[in-house]
């Protein structure tokens, strides 16, 4: 069994949490709202610009905090492949949390679109109007968006791995109490 | 604590599960993103039915392919700051990028091919937000709905064997789509202008202007030019007349249009561009667009704006007219397409000069 301090800090946990409702949530409106030509597909593109921009901000925090507050380690008996990918995965998913907003309003920049968050709150561009830059961000968008969905699945899949074959109290340390 | 047990029934439903929570939220992201809902009408769809109609013409719109950049100003009167809060609708000038084209997907179609001409502009603040519309030379559009617009591009494709829209498909669509009517009976009477500066523009769909109090007011709006009525001998032998007489009224002076904006009386349709309001609803003369500069569209500065009539300032907003959000969609997709096919990224057609022989 897991000592109590094998876990992960609170904040930490809090930030995880939140953060997979807002991006799973996000990855599921970015696909829907590209497939729809219904009114969904405005509702969806409203929530997608300030839903981002927030995931942005939430994930500097985020590292911040893993910086500040490092995580339990793994179990010392799980396979060395089994521990690179969890790492190599974390860091991934790290990076394309930062990545995707900046991509999206980048994408927007060069496409010479103004970057609204709501009616009247406009972001400035932080990229200059380029057509071809706005095709390579924008297939670029799409691309990322099915990477950090597939490592979002492998990210599940192994946590219930841990959970509910191996119960080695690694997604105890996460979910901050143990599963049956 | 973790023994090997796959032997125990315990082990094989907590593997079940893991495998029904993994497989399950990819099908339900397949189904949102439209990978397994083949049958939903998607942008894509939209798009490859016009791209099927038009012909495949890389680097151009899929829509109103054949167009000429036009540029100037809007010079606002203050009429509709009452209504709207957009900074455009102060009295003062707003620049303007703007695009006359002709519908269908041809960019090499001759001008009389179609009796309809469009306008599209580009309005930008000076605080940064900006407005962008796409109006039509009628009154009222043909379809009420994505799903309509769309079964009529399917019906209007060319038959292979004649290159020309089967009349029997054509006639099918109407008659199963009465809400055609007004416009039917507009096109009836319509024919190619010589011009696009005699022509007024219509924006079909209804917006939403709030005011500085945050009143909601149903509008429509049109530009009507102050040349309305000129005649002019265009030479129908000209595939081109239409840009060729801009350049030429142009080097005389700049074109003028009036922007009247339409308020809805309570219950007027906002949900149908197949709708026209009654004649006496109020108007609002909101100033005059002045355009001074056209330019070729493959070097002007139109080319790569996507006049989505979604992008709005503070002070318009979208109506519920379902056009407006599979335009947009629609407009994104034909957008993407031609930016990835000039910037020549892998797996697109490269843009080809326009050919000898037309």
């Amino acid at each position: 069994m897991s000592a109590p301090s094998a876990m992960f800090a609170l904040p930490a946990r809090v930030l995880h949490w939140l953060m997979a409702i807002l991006i799973v949530s996000m990855l599921f409106i970015g696909v829907g709202m590209v497939a729809s030509v219904s009114e969904t597909h405005e509702l969806l593109i409203r929530i997608h610009k300030p839903l981002g921009i927030a995931i942005l901000v939430l994930a500097v925090i985020r590292i911040t905090v893993r910086l500040r507050y490092p995580p339990p380690p793994l179990p010392a008996d799980l396979p060395a492949l089994q521990k690179l990918a969890a790492h190599a995965s974390h860091w991934l998913l790290y990076i394309l949390m930062l990545l995707m907003p900046l991509i999206g309003w980048a994408m927007l920049s060069a496409g010479g679109y103004p970057v609204m968050l709501s009616e009247s709150l406009r972001l400035p561009p932080i990229f200059p109007v380029s057509p071809d830059a706005f095709a390579v961000l924008r297939h670029a968008h799409s691309f990322f968006a099915l990477l950090l969905f597939l490592t979002f699945l492998a990210h599940m899949g192994a946590a219930l791995y841990h959970g509910l074959i191996r119960r080695d109290g690694v997604l105890s340390s996460m979910a901050g109490r143990r599963l049956p | 604590m973790h023994e090997p047990s796959s032997r125990s029934a315990g082990t094989a439903w907590r593997w079940a599960v893991i495998g029904i929570v993994v497989v399950g939220t990819a099908a339900a992201f397949g189904y949102v993103g439209g990978w397994l809902a083949p049958h939903r009408l998607t942008p894509k769809r939209i798009v490859d039915q016009l791209q099927q109609n038009g012909g495949m013409h890389p680097g151009y719109r899929r829509n109103h392919a054949k167009g000429i950049c036009v540029a100037g100003y809007f010079d606002s009167n203050g009429a509709a700051q009452t209504y709207s809060k957009a900074q455009v609708f102060a009295a003062g000038r707003t620049p303007v990028v703007g695009r006359l084209a002709i519908p269908g997907g041809n960019p090499y179609a001759p001008d009389s091919s179609a009796p309809i001409r469009s306008m599209a502009l580009r309005f930008t603040q000076s605080n940064g937000q900006q407005w962008r519309t796409g109006m039509n030379s009628m009154p009222v559009f043909l379809v009420g709905t994505p799903q309509a617009f769309y079964e009529q591009a399917q019906s209007s494709a060319p038959d292979p064997a004649t290159g020309k829209p089967d009349p029997t498909k054509v006639k099918a669509f109407f008659a199963a789509h009465p809400e055609s009517g007004p416009f039917l009976a507009w096109v009836k009477t319509a024919k190619p202008s010589a011009s696009f500066a005699t022509e007024s523009y219509w924006s079909l769909d209804a917006f939403v202007f709030v005011d500085a109090s945050g009143t909601r007011h149903a509008v429509r709006w049109r530009m009507v030019p102050e040349g309305a009525g000129e005649p002019v001998d265009g030479s129908k032998s000209d595939a081109d007349y239409l840009s060729a007489d801009l350049t030429t009224r142009l080097a005389k002076g700049p074109q003028r249009w009036k922007l009247m904006v339409t308020l809805a009386n309570p219950g007027d349709p906002t949900n149908d561009a197949t709708k026209a309001w009654p004649s006496d609803r109020k108007e609002i003369d909101a100033g005059t667009l002045v355009l001074d500069q056209a330019t070729a569209q493959d070097s002007g500065p139109c080319r790569d704006i996507n006049y989505d009539p979604l992008v709005l300032p503070d002070g318009i907003e979208a109506s519920d007219d379902p056009l407006l959000p599979a335009r947009s969609a629609a407009y994104a997709d034909s957008y993407l397409r031609r930016t990835s096919e000039e910037a020549h990224l892998p797996g697109t057609a490269a843009p080809q000069p326009k050919p000898e022989s037309n």
